[in-house]
């Protein structure tokens, strides 16, 4: 029951099984006490299993979850007044309005009468709801819907936190307000594994955990995952019909991977400076008049693309 | 008739008002054919609304649309067979397989077995999502769920797209994928309006139309609106731009601050303020690893312009 570990959220060697399916295949790592943890991979990886075994929601096939010390398997209650979850489905009720969504969730996680007025303040100005705390929520746009599920789970001050995928569909300007929060969160020691497919906001996290088919990836800070994971140099080509280089580049030497950025294709070679001049002279001589390239650092989507599109052996899945 | 239309869609003055609230405020804009058009705007900006009317799910309380021809308030109906609405929470049927869900759609639509079967593989093959085609949709992740919504509105191809933020949840790789598929589509002649959160792909779009409280600000080509971006945007690399952030902010000309992974871009009056803010974050300890001035980006424009026109955000 104590809090022994300096991890808040320990993962260790977590399996999940959905009949002959394996969603989690045996993955294991910790969030500190104040650290957010990214927590990307493609669709279907298995992230939001992971974070519903957390929350004492879903029972682990095998291996063990502990949230704050204490055994989710053995003690769920426990473990849920400690944590605020927001779902990535939707959660609240439609019917009900801002405030009285709040009310009732509040009351789930035990916050006091006293407390309330309080908090409620704080989560509908979070939201940027003032002034529509009467209306319904099945009326309220979506990206409001989502800021108002987070104000929800923060309600109790938990000491821990699991948000999945909390800003999809949520404007530019909240995502901003949304992730200054969630530091300020952290800075009071507040420990948040979230999860999100925008690659801007995991370079916001202190370290990222990346998964694929049931399996962790990459462990570590964004820099990290930028500087090593993708084992070579980038160099970044431009040009017209740019895109008919594919085939070609990947068969030139010193080539590891071709992928499309955008109008640019991005090439992970060996050694930058010396296969440049070579992939330029191999696009003029594909017809690609005005070919050019340079080096370039690469991006956390450059990592999760490499990653993810590694190409796995293929795998036999049932239905 | 419809077979020489120049637009493909065309809005004049729609209006919604949901009692004292008026969601969409005299929108006015045509899409052509083999067009994306952009829809962009803060959460609450009338996304849904307009595309809600457009798709004849909700009657406007003013206003004209007509889609490939037909006048949608007249002839709903036949507007219908003409379109293909992805809605911003598409309706999968839970206890159905993918296939299966896939399958009512182009039923729906009488597609015939031949053409839908051959686009359905193409479909779930750029998705990922080939090996899980006999799955229950209720037992697949938030993001596969929205793919095969996804899939089911692109298995028949009519002259119209209307896709609020069909992307939403997507992974980045799919994502690259599915715009792919966009761009055949649109190589093919079909028209699209497209609203997203994600100003990335903003930025991919023919030609975008920002929205705030109902109203259209700004409708232009992605390179015509940057043109517009009032000041100037400098791009500073540090090892701690959540440090360089608050440093930065409220210092003199400058309008604005945002965190772009390993650095900050800065919206300031004038170009010429580069070495004050150089300073000031020498000044405060901070490591500047380069300082330039940069093109801004869709989401930079969508801040600085709804921060100019006083619509900013609150902190
Ligand atoms: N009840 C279930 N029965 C069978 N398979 C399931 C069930 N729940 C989840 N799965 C499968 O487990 C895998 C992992 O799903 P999960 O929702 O954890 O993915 P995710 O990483 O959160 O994806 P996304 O980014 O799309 O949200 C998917 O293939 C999904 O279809
Ligand atoms: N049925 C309704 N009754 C009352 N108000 C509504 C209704 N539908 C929408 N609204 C209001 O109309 C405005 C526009 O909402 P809309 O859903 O069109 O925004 P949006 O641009 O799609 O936002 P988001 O990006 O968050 O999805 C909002 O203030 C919303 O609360
Ligand atoms: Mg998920
Ligand atoms: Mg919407």
């Amino acid at each position: 029951m104590a809090d022994s570990s300096p991890m808040q959220i320990v993962v260790d060697g977590l399996v999940k099984r959905f009949g002959a399916f394996t969603a989690l295949d045996g993955i294991s790592f910790g969030v500190a006490h104040g650290e957010i943890m990214g927590f990307l991979g493609p669709n279907g990886a298995g992230k939001s299993t992971l974070i519903r075994i957390l929350c004492g929601l879903l029972r682990p096939s095998a291996g063990r979850a502990l949230v704050a010390g204490i055994d989710v398997a053995g003690d769920p209650e426990a473990v849920r007044r400690r944590i605020g979850y927001m779902s990535q489905k939707f959660s609240l009720y439609g019917d009900l309005s801002v405030v009285e969504n709040l009310r009732f969730f509040g009351g789930i996680y035990g916050v006091s009468e006293a407390e309330m007025p309080e908090r409620l303040r704080f989560a509908v100005d979070m939201a940027g709801l003032t002034g529509r705390e009467d209306a319904l929520v099945a009326t309220l746009a979506g990206g409001w819907k989502q800021r108002l599920a987070l104000g929800a789970a923060i309600l109790h001050r938990p000491a821990i936190l699991f948000l999945d995928e909390p800003t999809s569909g949520v404007d530019p300007g909240s995502r901003r307000r949304f992730w200054n929060l969630i530091h300020a969160l952290s800075e009071e020691g507040v420990s948040i594994l979230v999860s999100t497919h925008y690659m801007d906001e995991a370079e916001y996290c202190h370290r990222i955990a990346l998964i694929n088919r049931g399996r962790l990836v990459a462990l570590g800070t964004p820099l990290e995952l930028k500087q090593h994971s993708l084992g070579g140099e980038l160099l970044a080509l431009e040009g017209e019909r740019i895109g008919e280089a594919i085939a070609p580049l990947a068969r030139a030497p010193g080539v590891r991977d071709v992928a499309m950025f955008g109008n640019a294709l991005h090439v992970l070679v060996d050694q930058a400076a010396l296969r440049l001049p070579a992939l330029l002279a191999l696009l003029a001589g594909s017809g690609i008049a005005d070919g050019r390239g340079r080096r370039i650092d690469p991006s956390l989507e450059d990592s999760f693309v490499h990653l993810v599109a590694a190409k796995l052996p293929p795998t036999e899945v049932a239905s | 008739m419809s077979a020489c239309a120049a637009v493909a869609i065309e809005v004049d003055g729609l209006e919604k008002r949901f009692g004292a609230l008026t969601a969409v405020a005299g929108l006015s804009f045509s899409v052509r054919p083999g067009e994306i058009f952009g829809l962009v705007g803060p959460d609450g900006a009338g996304k849904t609304t307009a595309m809600r009317m457009l798709a004849s799910v909700m009657r406007p309380d003013a206003g004209r649309i007509v889609i490939d021809g037909i006048d949608v308030l007249a002839s709903p109906e036949q507007a219908k067979s003409h379109i293909s609405y992805m809605p911003q929470r598409f309706g999968l049927y839970e206890d159905l397989t993918v296939d299966e869900n896939i399958r009512f759609y182009a039923d729906l639509f009488d597609v015939p077995a031949r053409v839908w079967q051959a686009r359905a593989e193409k479909l779930l093959a750029a998705a990922d999502m080939t090996p899980f085609r006999r799955r229950l949709a209720g037992q697949l992740s938030g993001g596969m769920k929205q793919k095969l919504g996804l899939a089911c509105s692109l298995v028949h191809t009519p002259k119209v797209l209307l896709l609020d933020e069909p992307t939403t949840g997507v992974d980045p790789l799919s994502r690259r994928e599915f715009w792919q598929i966009l761009y055949s589509l649109r190589s093919e002649g079909v028209a699209m309006l497209i609203s997203t959160a994600y100003l990335d792909e903003a930025e991919r779009c023919d030609r975008i139309a920002m929205l705030n409280a109902g109203t259209m600000m700004y409708c232009d080509t992605p390179a015509a609106l940057k043109e517009r971006m009032p000041g100037a945007m400098l791009e500073i690399i540090t090892p701690d731009p959540r440090a360089a952030h608050d440093a930065v902010r409220g210092l003199p000309g400058v309008r604005g601050v945002l965190m772009v992974g390993t650095g900050i871009h800065v919206h300031v009056d004038s170009g010429e303020r580069r070495t004050q803010i150089a300073a000031a974050l020498t000044a405060a300890g901070i490591g500047i690893e380069s300082l330039e001035e940069v093109a801004p980006s869709i989401e930079d424009l969508f801040l600085a312009l709804l921060e100019q026109d006083g619509a900013g955000e609150g902190g």
